[in-house]
């Protein structure tokens, strides 16, 4: 096998919204040189090779960060991180500025001044946001960027990150990088549960299929704290294609209403989960379907949906053309997708203190993939990539790299030629991938369930995972991308066991859907306004219960 | 929701293989692009957007409400034109100012 061994000043893993940010900010601040790997291609990669509907974080005229932080807070019931929230929401207005500069068409009133929609809500043509993004990255000389390059792991010793190990799936090259500081930007992991339409359209899910919590399960491995991994995401959506609600609801106003015409939003409540938990009961109820009231709407709106949707969610508006109606004329019907860890919404991932360091040295998260501070859509994570990219200039300015271990060097790629040349298993990687998700429906509170379980059904997941883990130890790739299928399910194997862990250990329901616990149904302030964190050491997940981290106050690491 | 890409108007140039965000999209020894794994695909369409020949249209699975219209994209200038081909020879069309932001 061909080897390959680079080295740079920064790492950065993942070219999606996030890696792109931190990779411009370190060219404008410091001569270090820096290197993204990308999976597939820094173009259309991540969240955002759509497009993207609006800016969703943007501080209003009127408002302040504080405000921001207040909304966010509210949302998630208490368990974020003010401090995170505060220092993410002081840059939103300066990344969108910015993002403007560099192409992006933002509307503006005939003052000039953005015009917003709601409270925090900028109105875009975000069609081309990444292509923006990727070419600002392209013009910059101190960026290399290697694309089709999967990275599976970090190489840390004595709780010190000096590079990473993966492969390239066209060049079929491994790759040893050797960095002085690493930011992990990849996103948040979709396909752990069984998605709505598990046949052939099994992958027109909401979050990109193509993040498969690699960040998390790298960071898990090497021992890194994590947090909050029980307060899943489940979307409200259009029900098949998996569309943004949102324009609808803020758009066009239209209401949340049962098969009977009865608004139910306001019985349930209008956090993020309510509104899924809401949707879930009307249907078991034997209200459904549920839908977005847009009948009656103006021939002017459909023809602005039709097109705010091609910009962002195109199977929306192929679905009102194929069923021959507009949405003036039928309602728009909604479901609940499966739960994802994705950390720009709720509070999901890396423990990072407020430079967006992680627990590893030398390892710093943003976006997605970053947790405690949830709601951050397209600014958060820019504004998270820009202080992750001024720390680690700090860091490389103040350390010097450390040599990778020839020792993990070498298990590496021997556990990557092992399921390159042994072909002895039973399965494929897909079929375990349906096992996985199977499990995770039935045991772990996916749609089979309405979103619940109770801590036998959470044994018997974890159970089966550790199953499927041992058997995924024996899957054959014939060439570099199966290879890349291997370890992805790998990652969510692991993924999984943390989520399975952390539903177990938050014993109250605080969050209906989210983390809809039928052993504990009510809410426990007394026990459960903390964080529940955890670290993977020697083969077990260790819960760690946290204090919150009150407002005015920061938390930082102390190595 | 997938792709299908037609196979007399490809030239091969590779772009769609570039662009794509899961790999899915290869480049055959007849020199023509196809999709790998048409289940794997996210209904971005980055692809078509690349695709200077408009070979690749994009449809919607039966499982999710396709009835058999194929959509592809055209670009002049800042217009992005979609244009759908529908099952019973018709076509229709909505066009896009680039530099003009959504309504909603």
């Amino acid at each position: 096998m061909k080897t390959e061994r680079l080295k740079t000043d920064i790492l950065i893993i993942g070219g999606g919204t996030a890696g792109c940010y931190a990779a411009l900010t370190i060219s404008e601040n410091s001569d270090a040189k820096v290197l993204i790997c990308e999976k597939a291609h820094i173009k259309r990669s991540g969240c955002l090779a759509a497009g993207v509907n609006a800016l969703n974080a943007y501080i209003v005229e009127g408002k302040t960060p504080q405000d921001y932080v207040d909304y966010a807070k509210k949302d998630a019931d208490n368990i974020v991180r003010e401090d995170l929230l505060l220092t993410m929401s002081e840059r939103l207005n300066a990344v969108t500025k910015r993002l403007e500069q560099l192409g992006l068409v933002i509307l503006k009133d005939k003052n000039g001044r953005y015009v917003t929609r709601g409270n925090r809500n900028l109105k875009i043509n975000g069609e081309n946001i990444k292509p923006i993004l990727a070419n600002a990255v392209k013009k910059l000389p101190n960026i290399d960027v290697l694309n089709r390059v999967n990275i599976t792991d970090f190489f840390v010793k004595n709780n010190r990150i000096n590079g990473a190990f993966g492969f390239g799936i066209e060049d079929e090259t491994f790759y040893i990088i050797e960095a002085n500081a690493v930011i992990v930007a990849t996103g948040g992991a979709a396909g752990l549960y069984k998605p709505n339409n598990p046949g052939f359209s099994r992958h027109k899910m909401w979050y990109p299929p193509f993040n498969t919590g690699a960040g998390y399960a790298m960071g898990i491995k090497a021992g890194a704290e994590m947090t909050t991994f029980e307060m899943r995401f489940i979307a409200l959506r259009c029900k098949d294609t998996i569309a943004p609600t949102g324009t609808l609801a803020q758009g066009v106003g239209a209401k949340q209403i049962n098969s009977l015409g009865e608004v139910y939003e306001e019985k349930y409540g209008i956090t993020t989960s309510q509104r899924v938990y809401g949707t879930v009961n009307e249907n078991q109820q034997g209200r459904g379907p549920c839908y977005l009231q847009t009948e009656g709407i103006t021939a002017e709106q459909d023809n602005s949906l039709k097109k705010a949707y091609l910009n962002m969610a195109p199977s929306q508006t192929l679905k009102w053309i194929e069923s021959g109606k507009n949405p003036s004329e039928q309602n728009v019907e909604i479901e609940g997708t499966e739960p994802y860890i994705v950390g720009g919404h709720t509070a999901s991932g890396y423990w990072v203190d407020t430079k967006r360091a992680t627990t590893v040295k030398g390892l710093f998260a943003a976006g997605d993939v970053a947790g405690g501070c949830p709601q951050k859509y397209v600014t958060g994570a820019l504004a998270e990539g820009e202080i992750a990219a001024l720390s680690a200039i700090n860091f490389v300015n103040e350390n010097n790299s450390v040599p990778i271990d020839e020792a993990l060097i070498e298990e590496h790629i021997e556990e990557a030629e092992r399921f390159l040349t042994d072909n002895n298993s039973h399965f494929t990687t897909e079929q375990l991938e349906e096992a996985m998700q199977t499990v995770m429906d039935s045991y772990a509170g996916g749609i089979k369930t309405n979103y619940r379980f109770n801590e036998k059904q959470l044994d018997i997941a974890d159970e089966k995972i550790v199953d499927i883990l041992k058997l995924s130890e024996n899957l054959y790739a014939e060439d570099f991308q199966e290879l890349m299928y291997i370890y992805e399910l790998r990652e969510r194997l692991i993924v999984c066991r943390s989520v399975i862990a952390h539903l177990k250990a938050r014993k109250e329901t605080r969050w209906h859907s989210f983390a809809e616990n039928l052993d504990y149904p009510d809410k426990d302030d007394k026990n459960f306004l903390k964080y529940v964190n955890s670290r993977y050491q020697d083969g077990k997940i260790r819960i760690i219960l946290r204090d919150l981290v009150e407002g005015g106050t920061v938390y930082e690491h102390s190595y | 929701m997938s792709i299908a890409i037609d196979k007399d108007k490809c030239i091969g140039c590779g772009k769609c293989h570039t662009v794509c965000p899961g790999s899915l999209i290869k480049i055959g020894e007849d020199k023509k692009a196809f999709i790998k794994y048409p289940k794997d695909c996210w209904g971005c369409t980055s692809c078509i957007k690349e695709c200077p020949v408009y070979a690749i249209k994009f449809y919607l699975g039966a499982d999710i409400g396709g009835m058999g219209t194929f959509a592809h994209t055209e670009k002049d200038g800042y217009i992005l034109k979609w244009i759908f081909e529908h099952p019973n020879g018709e076509n229709s069309e909505i066009e896009i100012n680039q530099k003009e932001s959504n309504k909603y």
